[in-house]
């Protein structure tokens, strides 16, 4: 094919993907003066962010004047077992209130306190209230607000356009081949800056609270670009998604259910969470059902309900107890926030979780209590970054967001997702501007480049016969949800690499049918690529660490491990074009930071709220 | 197991047909369930757009039985055992293929709509606004965009008058502006001149598609068509404007 005949469209910047971080990201390269497209998947405001319920993590001190930071930091390290990149921890808690009150500035309208300022809400994981919130469709106001700014600030906004693989030029970025999801159509977009904001690939997996468009495509293009993986063991499970009917099964039940007293119980109508808490919590969890009730009435002195411990913590208890024969009827356990507030208050509250029930299950939920099991939710894995730039490893690839890693470490606390593609989406929008300043020559695209990308993706509508991508799909959910699921062993996970083959062997013989045209098939068989190295990274990671830690939990290795602290699980592609994992000894933290983050709460808010350092 | 029919609109913006499709029926399932089940065994090409299927993203919108709903929020079990469903696309936008429309027209209103200005923050750099009075833009901002109301509004559906009038979901944007407590621009020219707030008559049938139960003609349009009249048929005012801004 000759590639001057192929659309080709020329920014400076070119940002993939069109939820809170990429929009964030194009927004700083525009206000920067360049020249800045974004592609996305999706009509612009149907991305992930849109599904975002609980709230946005940022230390604004409106609800509890003590908190600050420091403290925003310390619980994001402890949440992430401390295996977070402790400079984007730090990044992250300094400038979350400034994005959020940006929002503000743009036109979102967050609940109020009663002085009139962003209300904050208790969440898992996080001292003091902290999430600012609208209900529980946060997300909505977010990406609405982002949406609405960003299509006056002249970016070229490209929908339903897909991104298929990066173009590469002497070692760094020259742009990306796409395709029209309408049309079928190739287009080649030149940029000097690529910023990967993809999100995550949790549509790897049967029970997930992601849609279609999660197939790991920002992670399989930059890795076959040679970018490194960082951290791709750690999925975060969310505790509570529905389990019935099983046509929602995996569809979100928003944190903010527990944050707002929602209570854990078996079948045995017993709270069992007070069985799960972990000793390096307990001193600031209730260790009684009475003290956690003082602490929903706001008393002063007690201590939060073990419901709101971290993601991981809770949702090993409820797999612990489904599969000790405590579950609900049908595999979850109950969570019921009918018997603790006023069906004012929960409609209120978490409108969107009274309809989904009502509608989705019919059942409602000021009356009776939701039954709720673990859903894959999010990546803490992900593309490695700088903490600063969020280059990748490769010249000219930025990643923010979901889709790159280092932030949430093992853990990521509920939140924290939303602060995160504010502030990283906005610093990889500034560390690719930089680049460009510097970046010395013009773009040249390689044909033969675009020449493989493009027959790669034609070859499965033209070949005679092959696998029904859809059911590769399928197949892929199944293998990674009984084999790299909450609770891993070497065998299943080894199991798992082996089925991997299989499925690849399937993928690289994958037939649509029909004409390219919005052709749900097509596009599904161009995603799996993506999805099965996205699999395949999670799985060896979750080989090479030998401990449980985080969202990691090994059956075959139970406790956290002194020397699991020392490295990061890198993956790339090696010199033989096989997957390699590697693990990568960690920096020292600066002493100021560890400092923070090993604190007493009593060190580091000092007496009458004055902080130590 | 039991069995239930469909029949979908198959075809692109030159021609197209229904086709008659039957699944096996599973507990709890919706409407995009069941073209899910026969997009992955029976017709992979069959094109439909969704994303989050939880009634968050207002992707899914098709008419369904000849009624605008969101595919995602619409149980199997509340049509008669033995009715066949009919899914076809939205009637109000061009087909692209199947029950995928074009509906990048909404995206062109919304460019048009002046942006959020806000007026000078408190001396502690802090904006103070109430719950009270930020509910009321907080019902108007629940919108997902799944374009339902659109696709109902008749001045749009049956009138085909795009260049005259915005439709319900421009006149909530409109009104989440209007009202919103920091807001200082004034579109009340425009909302009269060029959005078209004159030409709804106030039928309803948009806030009773709406899935968000937003009060779309109550406390969106009508009173936007207040501050209208207030402004340019008010006589005191009139008056008032005539002598005192010549």
């Amino acid at each position: 094919m000759n590639i001057l005949e192929i659309q080709t469209i020329e920014h400076d910047v070119l940002v993939v993907g069109a939820g809170g971080a990429g929009i964030r990201a194009a927004i700083e390269c525009a206000r920067l003066g360049f020249n800045t497209g974004i592609i996305s998947k999706s009509l612009l405001g149907k991305a992930h962010t849109v599904m975002a319920e609980g709230g946005v993590a940022a230390a604004l001190g409106n609800v509890d004047r003590r908190d600050s930071w420091k403290i925003h930091f310390r619980d994001t390290m402890r949440g992430g077992k401390f295996l977070n990149q402790w400079r984007m921890a730090e990044l992250h808690a300094k400038q979350a209130p400034a994005r959020v009150r940006e929002l503000e500035e743009w036109g979102a309208v967050f609940d109020r306190t009663k002085d009139g300022l962003i209300s904050q809400r208790n969440f898992g994981g996080h001292r003091y209230p902290r999430l600012a919130h609208v209900g529980d469709r946060t997300g909505l106001e977010i990406i609405r607000t982002l949406q609405d700014f960003c299509i006056h600030q002249e970016i070229a906004m490209h929908m339903e356009c897909t991104g298929l693989d990066l173009l590469i030029d002497g070692g760094r970025v020259a742009g990306l081949v796409a395709y029209w999801r309408e049309t079928g159509r190739f287009v080649i977009f030149k940029a000097k800056a690529v910023i990967l904001a993809t999100g995550g690939g949790g549509k790897a997996w049967r029970v997930t609270s992601n849609s279609w468009e999660y197939t790991g495509d920002g992670l399989g293009m930059a890795y076959r670009a040679g970018a490194e993986l960082i951290d791709m063991e750690f999925t975060q499970f969310h505790p509570t998604g529905m389990v019935w009917p099983p046509s929602v099964r995996g569809t979100l039940v928003t944190e903010g259910v527990r944050g707002d007293g929602g209570i854990l119980f078996n079948n045995k109508n017993e709270r069992f969470m007070f069985k799960y808490i972990p000793k390096k919590f307990a001193s600031e969890t209730a260790d009684t059902q009475e003290e956690a009730n003082r602490w929903l009435e706001g008393k002063e002195g007690a201590r939060r309900p073990p419901e709101l411990l971290t993601r991981d913590e809770v949702a090993r208890a409820i797999n612990r107890e489904v599969s000790e024969g405590r579950g609900s009827p049908h595999g979850g356990v109950y969570l019921d926030i009918a018997s603790v507030r006023s069906p004012e208050f929960i409609k209120k509250k978490l409108p969107s979780m009274y309809h989904q029930f009502k509608e989705l299950a019919e059942l409602d939920i000021t009356q009776q209590p939701m039954e709720v099991g673990p859903t894959l939710h999010y990546f803490m894995g992900g593309i490695r970054v700088n903490s600063d730039t969020q280059e990748t490893t490769v010249r000219g690839l930025f990643a923010c967001g979901e889709c790159a890693g280092g932030m949430h470490g093992a853990n990521r606390l509920g939140g924290n997702s939303l602060s995160d593609l504010l502030v990283f989406g906005k610093l990889a929008g500034e560390g690719a501007c930089q680049y460009i300043q510097k970046f010395p020559g013009a773009l040249k695209v390689d044909a033969g480049q675009v020449n493989t990308i493009i027959r790669r993706a034609t070859d499965i509508l033209n070949r005679e016969s092959g696998a029904n991508p859809f059911l590769i799909q399928e197949d892929l959910q199944d293998v990674m949800q009984k084999n790299v699921g909450i609770i891993r062993t070497a065998d299943e996970l080894k199991k798992a690499l082996e089925e991997l083959k299989r499925l690849n062997k399937d993928a690289s013989q994958v037939k649509a049918h029909a004409s390219p045209q919005f052709n749900p098939g097509w596009n599904a068989a161009l995603d799996l690529n993506n999805l099965l190295i996205t699999a395949e990274a999670v799985t060896h990671a979750a080989l090479m660490r030998e401990e449980s830690r985080g969202a990691h939990t090994r059956d075959d290795f139970p406790d956290e491990r002194e020397e699991g602290l020392q490295y990061n699980v890198v993956v790339r592609k090696s010199w033989n074009g096989g997957m390699e994992a590697q693990k990568i000894k960690r920096d020292e933290p600066p002493a100021e930071l560890s400092k923070i983050a090993y604190a007493s709460l009593e060190e580091l808010e000092g007496k009458g709220g004055t902080a130590k350092f | 197991m039991a069995q239930r029919s469909f029949k979908i609109w198959r075809g692109d913006k030159n021609n197209g047909q229904f086709v008659a499709y039957a699944i096996e029926l599973e507990p709890g399932m919706v409407v995009l369930d069941a073209i899910h089940r026969i997009q992955s065994r029976q017709v992979t090409d069959l094109a439909v757009r969704w994303n989050c299927k939880a009634g968050k993203c207002g992707s899914c919108s098709v008419e369904i039985n000849g009624k605008p709903r969101l595919s995602c929020m619409t149980r199997l079990n509340e049509f008669p055992e033995g009715q066949v469903i009919t899914v076809q696309p939205l009637k109000t936008f061009p087909i692209i293929k199947d029950l995928v429309t074009d509906v990048s027209w909404n995206y062109a209103q919304n460019k048009r709509i002046a942006p959020f200005k806000p007026r000078t923050k408190d001396a502690d750099g802090n904006y103070r606004m109430y719950q009270r009075d930020v509910e009321r833009v907080q019902e108007f901002r629940k919108c997902i965009e799944c374009y339902l109301c659109q696709d109902v509004c008749h001045v749009l559906r049956d009138h085909a008058k795009k260049e005259e009038f915005v439709g319900p979901r421009f006149m909530i944007r409109l009104a989440s502006l209007e009202m919103h407590p920091l807001d200082i621009e004034d579109r009340i020219p425009k909302i009269k001149k060029e959005y078209g707030a004159g030409m709804c008559n106030i039928t309803k049938c948009c806030t009773d598609v709406c899935p968000e139960h937003i009060h779309i003609t109550d406390n969106g349009i009508v009173p936007l068509k207040e501050r209208v009249v207030d402004r340019y048929y008010d006589p005191i005012l009139w008056l008032w404007r005539k002598i005192f801004r010549g």
